[in-house]
């Protein structure tokens, strides 16, 4: 199924979507990283802006800096599973509704995505140019003091995606059964390595 | 100074924003290969965004990376003396100019310097070569995705390369999802954890489809390479046929009592380009054809 998603996001339309699923989002793409999700949840910052009902976006972009506007140049995902110890905290503090990056994300995620309603999506990684292409605007920049890369950068977006769900509101994730199916692969491939190696190397 | 300055930022540039010819090749050949439904869907948005990269002129990923040289300087090289301060402000004028996004972060103030040079960084490995008057720089944008899979450690030498291929898919299958597939794999092998680590990185400087010169080693490449990809890992791990851009071994002589392996992976927008630089400041970039700097 494609779906177009507004933000604010109401709390049913993200119901009926599925792993698998494509998104394509219009409106507030705010960025959060590891820095950011830290600051907020071990170093008891408040947020300066209030991401209720918002998406956020694991990335860090290259931007520039015209007279006093800032613009993005190239903004792709970054790797969601480095924030998955402090994600399931980040929802509940926060009431976001979708997190997008790249790669999947763990149990607990998909716990809090189940409970909060919340989805986990990606979009493709490396692809930051078409990415960019997607942001209309900057609308502002909070906590640069961590770095271009780790700043909430607030941004409006148009059709914005392909972002593919992996993880739904029902705490489905298309990750996990990922990694289960190349485990069991892996295990499978060891089984007569021994064997193997005494006729190859 | 101004001169070797600004053609090495203009190096720099090309590196950020254009995946050199091999890279380009073999991810055409692997899109061509593959038949998953996201894969293909994935490969046409790569090709899109490297497109669209190229057209506006600016960075075909958003992490451009820590950067890394390796250089191989010869003993005449005129500029030899200059080397060093020519790359560090080369790197600080293009990630203000191409712009690069600013990288790098000292550990201790959890500071981003904010013009990507920082305490060792860039990064530089040198290598002389005796009584020749060119320089040769392969410089390597190591993204954070890719390099989060980075691993080494020293086996006891009964573990044989069973235990080698074992530690390499372990570190594959755990963190070859987030390291934005269809990924170029290197693998070194030394006396050490650092030599083989370092090894590693150097495997992924090889051209794309490169095989390593001594038969054993290049028989080690191959069995990585048909067990990597038979776990299907796919496009930006979504399943597929095509995971890797190729499989690379580089290796040192051991220690009788050690057998240290290395991991690294390369994304697929393989950042690594090579320049050679002559006595008279004239250049070759053999990975980008028709390309002035």
């Amino acid at each position: 199924m494609n779906l177009v998603v507004n933000t604010p996001i109401k709390d049913n339309v993200l119901e009926e979507v599925k792993v698998g699923d494509i998104v394509y989002l219009n409106g507030v793409l705010v960025t959060a990283r590891d820095a950011a999700h830290e600051r907020l949840l071990k170093h008891g910052f408040k947020l300066p802006i209030t991401l209720k009902f918002l998406p956020i976006f694991h990335a860090g972009p290259i931007v520039k800096k015209t007279n006093d506007s800032w613009s993005i140049v190239s903004i792709g995902p970054t790797t969601s599973m480095r924030m998955e110890s402090l994600e399931y905290d980040f929802i509940e503090r926060t009431g976001i509704k979708m997190i997008i990056g790249k790669g999947g994300m763990g149990s607990r995620t998909a716990e809090a995505c189940k409970k909060f309603k919340a989805v986990h999506a990606i979009f493709p990684g490396g692809c930051a140019v078409v990415a960019a292409e997607r942001v209309k605007r900057v609308l502002g920049v909070e906590w640069l003091d961590l770095g271009v890369p780790e700043a909430l950068w607030i941004l409006e977006v148009e059709n914005f995606g392909p972002l593919i769900v992996s993880i739904d509101t029902n705490g489905n994730n298309m990750f996990d059964e990922r990694i289960k199916s190349i485990n069991s692969k892996k295990f499978d491939m060891l089984k007569n390595l021994d064997r193997e190696l005494s006729s190859k190397l | 100074m101004d001169a070797l300055v600004r053609l090495l930022s203009n190096f720099i540039r090309t590196v950020a924003i254009r995946l050199p010819d091999d890279v380009l090749s073999a991810l055409k050949e692997l899109s061509s290969k593959e038949s998953s439904y996201w894969g293909k869907a994935v490969y046409s948005l790569m090709f899109d965004n490297i497109n669209l990269a190229l057209e506006k002129g600016v960075p075909v990923c958003q992490d451009t990376g820590v950067l890394m040289f390796f250089i191989d300087v010869g003993t005449n090289f005129p500029y030899v003396n200059k080397l060093y301060d020519a790359l560090k402000v080369a790197t600080i004028k293009a990630t203000e100019e191409v712009p690069l996004r600013p990288n790098v972060v000292e550990p201790f103030d959890e500071k981003n310097t904010g013009n990507n040079v920082g305490t060792r960084l860039p990064w530089i490995e040198w290598n002389i070569v005796p009584e020749a008057d060119y320089v040769e720089i392969t410089l390597y944008l190591a993204g954070g995705g890719t390099s989060l899979t980075g691993n080494a450690k020293v086996l006891p030498p009964a573990s044989g390369f069973k235990g080698v291929i074992e530690f390499v898919l372990d570190v594959v299958s755990s963190y070859g999802l987030n390291a934005c597939p269809p990924f170029l794999l290197g693998v070194g092998i030394g006396a050490t954890v650092e030599t083989a680590a370092l090894l590693s990185k150097r495997a992924l400087l090889r051209p794309i489809g490169s095989i390593n010169p001594n038969p054993k080693a290049a028989s080690l490449e191959r069995i990585l390479y048909e067990k990597v990809c038979g776990l299907e890992i796919g496009p930006q791990g979504l399943g597929g046929s095509t995971t890797v851009l190729g499989v690379n071994v580089e290796y040192s002589a051991r220690h009788p009592a050690t057998l240290a392996v290395g991991v690294s992976t390369g994304c697929w927008a393989h950042r690594r380009g090579v320049i050679k630089i002559k006595s008279d400041l004239t250049y070759e970039l053999p990975l980008y054809k028709g390309v002035v700097l």
